[in-house]
């Protein structure tokens, strides 16, 4: 037996095989191992709870797989507001033939990722599905998290004067996946940047409660959520692209697929709006974490331009940045 | 890949531009011919940090945005014959048609159409499926019609016959000298593509300065290139000089590529082409050689499809002369938006509205 079949979806007795052998092992805890219908548990303060689905193609690619990013882009939507990440769930829709192999790749990736960020996945669920009605694997995960500090972090609460703030260099995990879809080679190898960002983000709430806004650049890239922060607050954003981190060699695969990293995809960056008397200790915090060690200022919020975000050019000029329309394709000359 | 660094680059950029405006005195118009300048120009923000004397107006210098409706609807039709895989370049897929766009034909009428990078890809997929027929869009200037060219000689060689393409390649020499012979555009100087100009060389465009006494620079894409071939334009003009230069030298030799020129002039010979919003230029297409007339898609399917009348109430013909400013038209941002093209100059990333949009702001 190496590939999932229908009858690992019906419910009997090789649906409890593959919970048994495969799920429950990498997942135990004592909430899941009673394979209830449910998990059961106290929760004594706020909470944040969020849910996201997890369809990538190519399911692995070079820097991680649909496991570990969907533990991960669970984790960091939740850390997003602030919360410490407890439990989460995860659904799985597997497409009949995919090999079982490639599935225990996928949950070992998951236990590593829940291990780093200190989650566990307290319920779950498997359904098959006949062949070409799902690509492979599809994952959902749902998390919920307690938000310890008084804080209000939101995407409304941009302050005029606040500094943006990014956690690292852009654009990784989008050039690293199109690159593997595509069979695009480079002479080094760009890897995704999925990562859990709730210690990042702990570490920024120790130095400084003052953070008015944080998110995670996923689809659309660091562009689109800062027009999102600039629409929502009702203010203006100028960056600087001097000052915003980009690797050479996603610079370099950009310019040859006619991508601009700006609106490129990221799975372990965040991006901060916070007070300017806390955003050196914010960003010295940061640059302490593995995950935030090449953070930068990258731009302020200004009471101009309300919703617009304006981009000062390394020779001095200046564009708009814009949220990302459609697909970003590749130009053809 | 190597970048200058980037301090450097702004401090040389402010030098460039100081020379710039110390010797600048007479009003002039520059056109920059090429779709990825316009985009350069907008995303570094030259445009304001020039002297008012000088205005630099985009030109027709995108391959998507000069496809006649004609053409694409040529695709769409391809696209619906029995057991066809079509293949295109990403920016074709929402260039409006009179039929529809390739995109939402693939969605409503579920047509096998696949983007890919490069015509490789097509063959590739061609030679993967045996039982179909794949035909490829082909569409670009110079610096994409060679590759295109190896594609064709390739499948003539390995005598596939399942691979087809839809040529409508342009070339941009006959495109400049028909903007030459628009005496109301009142241009002063071009700023020639670089890509291209790796393959044709800059000899071809001699006739710039000899025949119509203007200045030409071919430039390279960073921000500091463009600014140097607008400084050696402006010193041309004061200098009442008009030659063809050179910026772009660690990419651009006077000969071209010729091993490149050398096997598109074998699969390719010149013909008559329409311009969406321009009209027919003489000897500015290309299509297949006698002995490559098999892969000819249009022909092999026996497609017939009479040019047909552009009718938006867009300027992008305007836009695309460089007559028009993209905010001079009525559309622009509000019926034609990116997300919601009407016009050509819309839907490419480097079609001149989409970059003015984007980068300068819809109400600029």
């Amino acid at each position: 037996m190496d590939r999932i079949l229908l009858a690992h979806g019906s419910g009997g007795k090789l649906s409890h095989e593959l919970i048994e052998k495969y799920f429950l092992p990498y997942f135990r805890n004592p909430f899941l191992e009673l394979l209830n219908d449910q998990a059961v548990f106290d929760i004594h303060s706020r909470v944040a709870f969020t849910t996201d689905s997890y369809v990538v193609d190519p399911v692995f690619f070079p820097g991680g797989n649909i496991g570990d990013l969907a533990i991960n882009g669970t984790v960091n939507d939740l850390a997003m507001g602030g919360a410490k990440p407890l439990y989460l769930s995860a659904g799985f829709i597997l497409e009949e033939g995919f090999p079982i192999k490639e599935l225990e790749d996928i949950l070992s990736s998951m236990k590593d990722a829940a291990d780093s960020a200190g989650v566990i996945v307290v319920t779950g669920d498997t359904k098959v599905v006949n062949k070409g009605k799902a690509d492979k694997i599809f994952i959902n995960t749902s998390g919920i998290g307690v938000i310890e500090k008084p804080i209000n972090i939101s995407a409304h609460n941009l302050k005029v004067g606040d500094k943006i703030i990014i956690s690292g260099p852009i654009g990784e995990h989008g050039i690293a996946v199109m690159a593997k879809r595509e069979g695009l080679e480079f002479e080094k190898e760009i890897r995704s940047d999925t990562a859990p960002l709730n210690s990042l983000v702990s570490d920024m709430l120790s130095a400084s409660c003052d953070i008015h806004a944080l998110r995670d650049p996923t689809r659309g890239g660091l562009a689109t959520i800062l027009k999102e922060f600039a629409i929502s607050s009702n203010v203006g954003i100028v960056i600087y692209e001097d000052k915003i981190p980009v690797k050479d060699e996603v610079r370099g695969a950009c310019e040859i697929l006619g991508l601009d990293p700006l609106f490129v995809a990221n799975e372990g960056r965040l991006a901060a709006s916070a007070s300017p008397d806390a955003a050196e200790a914010i960003l010295k915090a940061m640059r302490r974490n593995k995950y935030g060690k090449d953070a930068e200022i990258i731009g302020e919020v200004v009471s101009e331009h309300k919703g617009v975000v304006i981009l000062k050019t390394l020779i001095g000029g200046k564009r708009i940045i814009d949220m990302l329309m459609g697909e970003q394709l590749p130009r053809i000359c | 890949m190597r970048y200058i660094d980037e301090f450097r680059e702004s401090e040389y950029a402010n030098g460039i531009i100081d020379k710039i405006h110390s010797i600048s005195k007479k009003n002039v118009k520059l056109m920059e011919v090429c779709g990825t300048h316009t985009v350069a120009i907008f995303k570094s923000g030259i445009r304001e940090l020039l002297p008012k004397t000088i205005k630099l107006i985009s030109g027709p210098g995108c391959p998507v945005c000069v496809t006649p409706m004609a053409d694409i609807d040529k695709a769409i039709v391809i696209a619906r014959q029995k057991d066809v895989i079509f293949t295109t370049f990403g920016d074709m897929m929402r260039v409006p048609g009179s039929l529809g766009t390739l995109q939402k034909q693939k969605a409503d009428e579920g047509l096998d159409i696949r983007i890919v990078y490069s015509p490789l890809d097509a063959l590739k997929i061609a030679r993967d499926n045996k039982d179909k027929k794949v035909a490829f869009f082909s569409a670009g200037f110079e610096t994409t019609t060679p590759t295109i060219a190896a594609t064709v000689f390739q499948a003539y060689m390995d005598s596939l016959k399942n691979f087809f393409i839809l040529p409508v390649n342009k070339t941009v020499p006959p495109a400049i000298k028909a903007l030459l012979d628009t005496p109301e555009l009142g241009l002063n100087g071009f700023i020639c593509p670089g890509h291209v100009s790796v393959l044709i060389g800059s000899n071809v465009y001699k006739f710039i300065a000899e025949k119509y006494k203007r200045p030409a620079v071919i430039s390279g894409f960073e921000p500091v290139d463009i600014l140097l071939s607008i400084y050696m334009l402006i010193k041309q003009i004061e200098e009442k000089d008009a030659k063809v230069e050179i910026e772009y030298k660690r990419a651009v030799t006077p000969e071209g590529n010729k091993k490149a020129m050398g096997i598109m002039r074998d699969v390719f010979e010149p013909c008559d082409a329409d311009w969406r919003g321009i009209g027919v230029i003489p000897e500015s297409g290309l299509k297949l050689a006698k002995k490559y007339k098999g892969f000819d898609a249009v022909e092999h399917f026996g497609i017939n499809i009479p040019a047909v009348e552009d009718k938006t109430s867009c300027n992008c013909g305007d836009i695309l002369r460089g007559l028009k400013e993209p905010p001079e038209c009525k559309l622009f941002g509000k019926a034609c938006t990116p997300e919601n093209p009407v016009g050509p100059c819309m839907v490419s990333t480097e079609g001149s509205c989409a970059a003015y949009y984007r980068f300068a702001g819809k109400d600029n």
